[in-house]
């Protein structure tokens, strides 16, 4: 099963490779990492996308609680919440035809041109991660010049927050 | 007033009650070593290798329950004291190890002796620390000796740059230090405990599990108490020895690969095992698919990562083991209830004929020296008071099996990570910890070459550690793998060219003693222990070459699948 954790963590030089280091060591995988400072600058928030049974994702939560830097941590798959991933895709865009097809494809998909050239078209796209992975799938593959993907970030439904 | 870094680390060291400190000297610790220099009240210990200043300071913390310190340079003084870390860490003993480091504005140039001593002991400590500010140095090493000596222990390592030694700060003692991100439960869920407690009086075949998280708690009273009061077998892991008495009759032995024929066969019939404080280690548990097939299990541990993580338990418990057992022990006299008499009776009879079988007889006559022997007759020479410290391989396995540990913090092993060459530096810590007790080492003349320049931290300290050498002239729980499993296809396991033990240890200023006969043996110890009470003895026992440790549970094998003698 494909579990979102998200992770309060003490923001100090060094927490992220503890994270990074637990999963290498004890052989889980992350699919996706993503960390950057919470409103409080001595806090940062971590989320983190893995797949595993039931006992190993038991094993991935006890461990992570385990490291000292990690103040508090939610498995968001268990209960309601939003998932989002923002993308970067620039797209090669040349003459009329392929200019107005790529348009299309990006309303369609609510992404925004963000960067023009008379060549190049980039797109910013947001949702869930399957969402992002269909317009890349409804894209012609050659049209694809890069794309850059932030990684999973989520967020619990209602009033259940992750918090101090 | 302002102390420089260096000032601030042998302050904080006394302020914390810290009495010694292992270490070796090198260039990003000099301001540290200078401060040392300057005062008298921390003791300072210089060994041969970085690595047997962690052994030391780890044997120290196993036989006192305090936190070993350690003091080591940058570089390779950090790598050299890495398996020592690694050791004290899977074994769970609380250590604080001060590496130097370069000075900040080289970190990260491959500057001279730089390593990252943060990122490569990362995944071997509880938690480590890069000072970066000598503002921070003091408050860093409160967090550290908190770290390694609450919740489950562990060695902590600081690293200090040279700079932040020399810079000038104020210094306050920081007398408590509390942490968002760290907060141990040691008390247990009470109703976790009411059900746990239902489940222990309803047992008709219980069976009580314990290992190193009863010793590392102090918690033996507690254990001794909650085992008598129900009547039911107790057995330890090699890591829980001494946590409950060997000389009782509930005590049924060591479990696990190397465990009794009762015990394992208890293991595999009980219908309720309480397991305290104890991993379920795979040298424990055998084959995970065929481990107590027939029980519902309860498990006590302060950490939740130890639970349900090799063996999926019925009633998970975090707390530490006193007080979980305490509030145990009032629900069950509270309820008035006791256990099934008739049931345990039958038990108790099904455990004694499998006890019959003596699983751990050896041939008392023969002309060689058996070391079980060696180790039944140093069990009654230090009438079973001494510390004992082993290093790894066959001899250890023995130790544990001959030498009926009846108090906690006596038996001094590497488990976790099994190192060859600790059993004399930390032989050297207790004895530093305990001047006066019988400190014994008993080690193969594989594992002992491993450490033996501390022959000459020995001498200059006046230890006068008893070391017991095994000597089969062959790495000899390799051998015995080789000859069950690779058809005695002994490759690389037949130690050539040994030193002359006793020449060695009178080059190195001690008594040398030689021993290879049976009649021998009690005598030669008698020796040691009277004749030679202040001195370092090496005692180098000839022993039989083929002797084997049984029982043995072959790996992948299930607990009831022994290889008996
Ligand atoms: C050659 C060799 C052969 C071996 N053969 C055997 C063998 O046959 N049998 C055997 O048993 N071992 C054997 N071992 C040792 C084995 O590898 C493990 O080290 C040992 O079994 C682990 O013991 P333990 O389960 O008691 O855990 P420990 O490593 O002692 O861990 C302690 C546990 O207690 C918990 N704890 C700590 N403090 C507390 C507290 N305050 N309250 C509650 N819980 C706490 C910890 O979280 C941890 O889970 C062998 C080792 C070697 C080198
Ligand atoms: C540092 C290290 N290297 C290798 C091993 C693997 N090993 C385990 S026991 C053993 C043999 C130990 O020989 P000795 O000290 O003579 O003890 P004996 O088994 O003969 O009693 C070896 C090589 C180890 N445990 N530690
Ligand atoms: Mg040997």
């Amino acid at each position: 099963m494909r579990h979102i954790i998200s992770i309060l963590i003490e923001n100090e030089a060094g927490a992220l490779s503890r994270v990074a280091g637990l999963f290498s060591a004890r052989g889980y995988n992350i699919e996706s990492l993503t960390v950057a400072p919470t409103e409080d600058a001595s806090l940062s928030r971590m989320t983190l996308v893995t797949r595993g049974s039931d006992d190993i994702i038991e094993q991935i939560t006890k461990q992570l609680n385990k490291l000292i830097d990690v103040v508090k941590l939610m498995d968001l798959t268990e209960g309601p919440h939003i998932e989002r991933e923002m993308m970067l895709i620039k797209l090669r865009a040349v003459g009329g035809d392929q200019r107005d097809e790529v348009k299309r494809m990006a309303d369609i998909f609510r992404g925004r041109i963000i960067d023009v050239t008379d060549t190049t078209y980039t797109i910013e796209v947001t949702g869930d991660s399957t969402k992002l992975d269909a317009f890349i799938q409804a894209l012609d593959k050659s049209l694809i010049l890069e794309t850059v993907r932030s990684g999973v970030m989520g967020i619990s439904r209602g009033e259940k927050a992750l918090r101090i | 007033m302002e102390l420089t870094g260096a000032e601030i680390v042998v302050r904080f060291l006394h302020d914390e009650g810290v009495e010694h400190l292992f270490g070796y000297p090198g260039g990003a610790v000099l301001h540290i070593y200078d401060a040392l220099y300057r005062q008298d009240k921390v003791k300072h210990i210089l060994v041969r290798h970085e690595q047997a200043a962690t052994h030391a300071a780890d044997g120290y913390a196993r036989s006192t329950g305090k936190p070993g310190v350690v003091l080591v340079t940058s570089g390779p003084g950090a790598t050299n004291a890495v398996t020592g870390i690694a050791t004290a860490y899977m074994d769970s003993i609380p250590m604080v190890v001060l590496t130097g480091q370069v000075p900040t504005s080289l970190i990260g140039n491959d500057a001279f002796q730089e390593v990252d001593a943060v990122g490569i002991t990362r995944p071997c400590v509880k938690h480590n620390f890069l000072v970066k500010d000598v503002k921070d140095l003091a408050i860093t090493l409160k967090k550290a000796f908190y770290i390694a000596q609450t919740g489950r222990p562990g060695p902590v390592v600081v690293d200090i740059p040279k700079d932040v030694t020399a810079n000038r700060t104020k210094y306050v003692f920081p007398k408590t230090v509390s942490m968002r991100s760290y907060n141990p439960v040691v008390k247990g869920h009470t109703g976790q405990i009411k059900r746990a407690v239902g489940m222990i009086l309803g047992a008709k075949r219980p069976m009580l599990y314990t290992g190193g998280g009863v010793v590392l708690n102090d918690a033996s009273r507690q254990l001794v108490e909650f085992a008598r009061l129900l009547g039911y077998p107790v057995t330890n892991t090699s890591m829980g020895l001494g946590g409950y008495p060997a000389s009782d009759k509930q005590f049924v032995g060591m479990l696990g690969m190397h465990g009794t024929y009762e015990a394992n066969m208890a293991m595999s019939h009980c219908d309720v095992l309480v397991a305290i404080g104890a991993r379920f280690d795979d040298r424990v548990t055998g084959n995970v698919q065929k481990f107590c097939p027939h029980a519902k299990i309860i498990h006590i541990d302060i950490d939740p990562s130890s639970i349900s993580k090799n063996v999926k338990v019925d009633v998970p418990i975090v707390g530490s083991v006193e007080h979980v057992l305490k509030d145990m022990l009032k629900l069950i006299k509270d309820s008035g209830e006791v256990p099934d008499g008739e049931a345990l009776a039958k038990w108790w009879t099904q455990i004694d004929e499998w006890r019959a079988k003596e699983c751990l007889k050896y041939d008392k006559s023969s002309e060689l020296i058996k070391p079980q022997y060696v180790l039944e007759t140093l069990h009654k020479i230090t009438k079973g008071d001494a510390f004992v410290c082993s290093d790894v391989g066959q001899h250890q396995m023995w130790t544990a099996q001959f030498y009926r540990f009846d108090k906690p913090r006596r038996w001094i092993n590497s488990g976790g990570l099994g190192t060859m060459g600790f059993g004399l530096p930390a032989a050297m810590g207790v004895q530093f910890a305990h001047p006066k007790a019988s400190v014994v080492c008993v080690t193969g003349e594989g594992s002992i070459q491993m450490n033996i320049q501390e022959l000459s931290t020995c001498l200059q300290y006046g230890l006068p550690i008893k070391i017991i050498c095994l000597n089969n002239r062959f790495l000899g729980m390799v051998r015995q793998w080789q000859e069950f499993f690779y058809d005695k296809r002994y490759s690389h396991s037949y130690m050539e060219s040994l030193p002359d033990f006793v020449k060695l240890a009178e080059a190195y200023g001690h008594v040398g003693m030689q021993i290879d006969k049976p009649a021998d043996v009690e005598a030669a110890l008698k020796e040691a222990f009277t004749k030679h009470k202040n001195r370092l003895v090496f005692m180098n026992f000839l022993t039989d070459q083929t002797e084997n440790v049984y029982p043995m549970v072959p790996a992948g094998a299930g607990l009831d699948e022994m290889i008996l003698v």
